[in-house]
């Protein structure tokens, strides 16, 4: 693990051995320095002055060359067990004695070096002038110690010092496992807390304080932001689950929509397939009493005129009148019936072409009569074109009809624009209307002229008005007694 | 030359007194046979255990929808479906005005489709046409069992 991946406790104890350790390594090695460089001073003035009592003992061997008694000298070392080595050199450079009295030759050099006190090859050797009444140079004086006593403390303070370390190092490694928890725990703590809050998004838990210090402050603001959290995640939570409420009462009241819808749809099939039945029996079952109704009739007509008379004939014919009459009464119902459940086909529809199409249909089947028809060109909708020539068929020949009484009949198909819709017109200058009965016009089976004034059963304008809603369209009328009619619709 | 004969398949007894009455105030003196439902009509053409099919086929037959028993479509699709009356020349002749009907009549082969008019002197002119179309000037197909 990289150093920087340690846990915060390793890395404070850590740091804190390191600091320490370093303390007591400088400190331990200036004591050590402080003892050698001690030892070997005091190693020195021993020699030294081991070197100037001999020297001075030494001055009268030397001047008398006497062997003997310089030996006697340098042997006093051996009361010294640091001494290794002796030797008294003459005035020429020659050995006159050494210590130990045999051997040891390589420890003493074959000529004097010059004077003074130094450390060579782990010893302290000393060369010092044996002089006669102050001045006069006799020879010299080579003594040699071993540097034992230096290497005894160095070795002594070195334990002292390692062992002060190691006793230290423990102390402070102590000290440091026990007092970093100050600093650790709380970020442990706060580690704690967040670890739980990101796994657990429990935003409920707070991280513990244990100081009034910066950690302390940061634990604070940690809280605080976690309650902030927490307070927004609740309002988030209450705003979730209204939604949730308010579409989960959106989906029932839509499903109960839709349930309605289904019923609905369901009652208007039935409904149209009932419809459906009653039109088709109408047109078979109700035609057929008709039928014998009249068909009798002119039988009696044919077979028994001549018993009849005048008034028995004319009864029979209004008989059969009466029978065609309902007969087309009722192809009208069926063709109302038929308008409303067609299948719409929606196209664009030439209303222009259309409407001069009928007009030529109505002049070719009644030439004795002379209308002025008057189309715009170019109008247009959008919309089923077989229900859309009904509702034209029907309204020109309405104007047709109601102008038979006019001396300058005239009927006119044009547009106008109204409130920006496009508002078709049919408009005669014929019988009118009183405006009183406008709503009533649409009924079906509504007329507000007798059928000995104006042909027709009463079902025309409901037709259309039906073909008009089912194109989501609407249709009114104006008009006036005398005065002519104009029927809008929109498509 | 035979002109043939007439079945006449209407379950109305007004209906067939006045068709009748219609054909036979102009001339047209063939036989009708009248057949009062689809089974009648079905069973006269095909013949039932007692009485043997008739060796002529009409030469047209008058064919109502509404029926008892079988309706008029129903006959219509035996008729075409038999290898013996597959070109029997059929006229639907009915109260109905139906759009569904007339698809249906001809989407079954029927060779004509009139609606009775309830003026029974349009009525009369349309039987009168009827018969002098399919009986005088109409070449019937040669019958399958025929000489």
């Amino acid at each position: 693990m990289a150093t920087r991946d340690w846990p915060i406790k390793r890395k404070l104890t850590a740091i804190l051995l390191l600091i320490s350790g370093l303390v007591l390594l400088l400190t331990s090695a200036a004591f050590v320095t402080y003892e050698v460089v001690t030892n070997r001073q005091t190693i020195k003035i021993h020699l030294a002055t081991r070197s100037l009592i001999l020297a001075a003992n030494s001055t009268a061997a030397l001047a008398f060359a006497n062997e003997a008694d310089a030996a006697e000298i340098l042997s006093a070392l051996k009361y010294d067990p640091h001494m290794v080595a002796g030797a008294l050199y003459r005035q020429d450079g020659r050995v006159l004695a050494t210590y130990p009295v045999a051997g040891a030759a390589d420890l003493i050099p074959a000529a004097p070096e010059p004077d003074g006190y130094r450390f060579e090859g782990g010893r302290l050797v000393a060369f010092t002038p044996v002089a006669q009444g102050g001045n006069q140079r006799l020879g010299t004086l080579y003594i040699a110690s071993d540097t034992k006593a230096v290497s005894d403390a160095l070795r002594l303070s070195g334990i002292i010092a390692i062992a002060v370390l190691a006793i230290a190092l423990l102390a402070a490694y102590a000290l440091a496992a026990a007092l970093q928890g100050r600093i650790s725990e709380p970020i442990l703590a706060l580690a704690e807390t967040a670890t739980a809050v990101s796994t657990r998004q429990d935003y409920s838990v707070r991280a513990p304080k244990f100081g009034a210090d910066e950690l302390g402050s940061l634990t604070d603001a940690f809280n605080q932001m976690l309650g902030r959290i927490q307070e927004q995640n609740k309002e988030l939570q209450q705003h979730a689950t209204r939604l949730e409420q308010r579409v989960a009462e959106r989906t029932e009241e839509l499903e109960h929509r839709n349930e309605a819808l289904r019923r609905n749809a369901a009652e208007l099939l039935a409904a149209n397939t009932e419809l459906d039945a009653f039109a088709y029996s109408v047109s078979h079952d109700l035609r057929a009493p008709l039928r014998s109704i009249d068909g009798f009739s002119q039988v009696l007509l044919e077979d028994y005129a001549a018993q009849l008379g005048d008034a028995g004939r004319d009864s029979l014919q209004r008989v059969r009148a009466a029978s065609q009459r309902m007969a087309t009464l009722i192809d009208d119902l069926l063709k109302l019936a038929r308008v409303t459940r067609a299948e719409m086909r929606t196209e664009r529809v030439d209303l222009s072409g259309m409407a001069r199409d009928i007009v030529v249909d109505i002049q070719r089947t009644t030439p004795d009569r002379e209308v002025e028809f008057v189309i715009a060109p170019g109008l247009e909708a959008q919309g089923d074109s077989r229900l859309l020539r009904v509702v034209l068929d029907n309204l020109l020949r309405n104007g047709w009809k109601y102008t038979s009484k006019r001396p300058q009949p005239r009927v006119d198909f044009t547009a106008v624009e109204e409130n920006g819709n496009r508002v078709f017109v049919v408009k005669d200058n014929g019988a009118g209307f009183d405006m009183r009965y406008a709503d009533k016009l649409f009924g079906v089976f509504q007329r507000l002229h007798s059928a000995a004034e104006f042909e027709g059963t009463g079902v025309g304008l409901a037709t259309v008005r039906r073909i008009i809603n089912r194109h989501g369209g609407r249709i009114w009328a104006e008009g006036a007694v005398d005065k002519g009619a104009s029927f809008y619709f929109t498509l | 030359m035979n002109p043939g004969k007439i079945l006449l398949v209407e379950d109305n007894p007004d209906d067939v007194t006045l068709t009748m009455r219609a054909l036979k105030s102009h001339n047209i003196t063939n036989d009708v046979i009248v057949a009062q439902d689809g089974v009648e009509a079905i069973d006269y053409l095909f013949g039932t255990k007692g009485r043997p099919a008739p060796t002529d086929l009409p030469a047209v037959v008058l064919l109502d929808l509404k029926l008892p028993k079988l309706n008029g479509m129903e006959v219509l699709q035996r008729i075409r479906s038999d290898e013996r009356t597959r070109l029997l020349p059929v006229v639907i002749l009915t109260s109905s005005d139906e759009e569904r009907d007339v698809m249906d009549g001809y989407s079954l082969g029927a060779n004509s489709y009139v609606r009775k008019p309830v003026d029974f002197v349009e009525f009369t002119k349309a039987a009168q046409q009827l018969g002098l179309y399919w009986l005088l000037m109409n070449r019937a197909p040669p019958s399958p069992r025929g000489p």
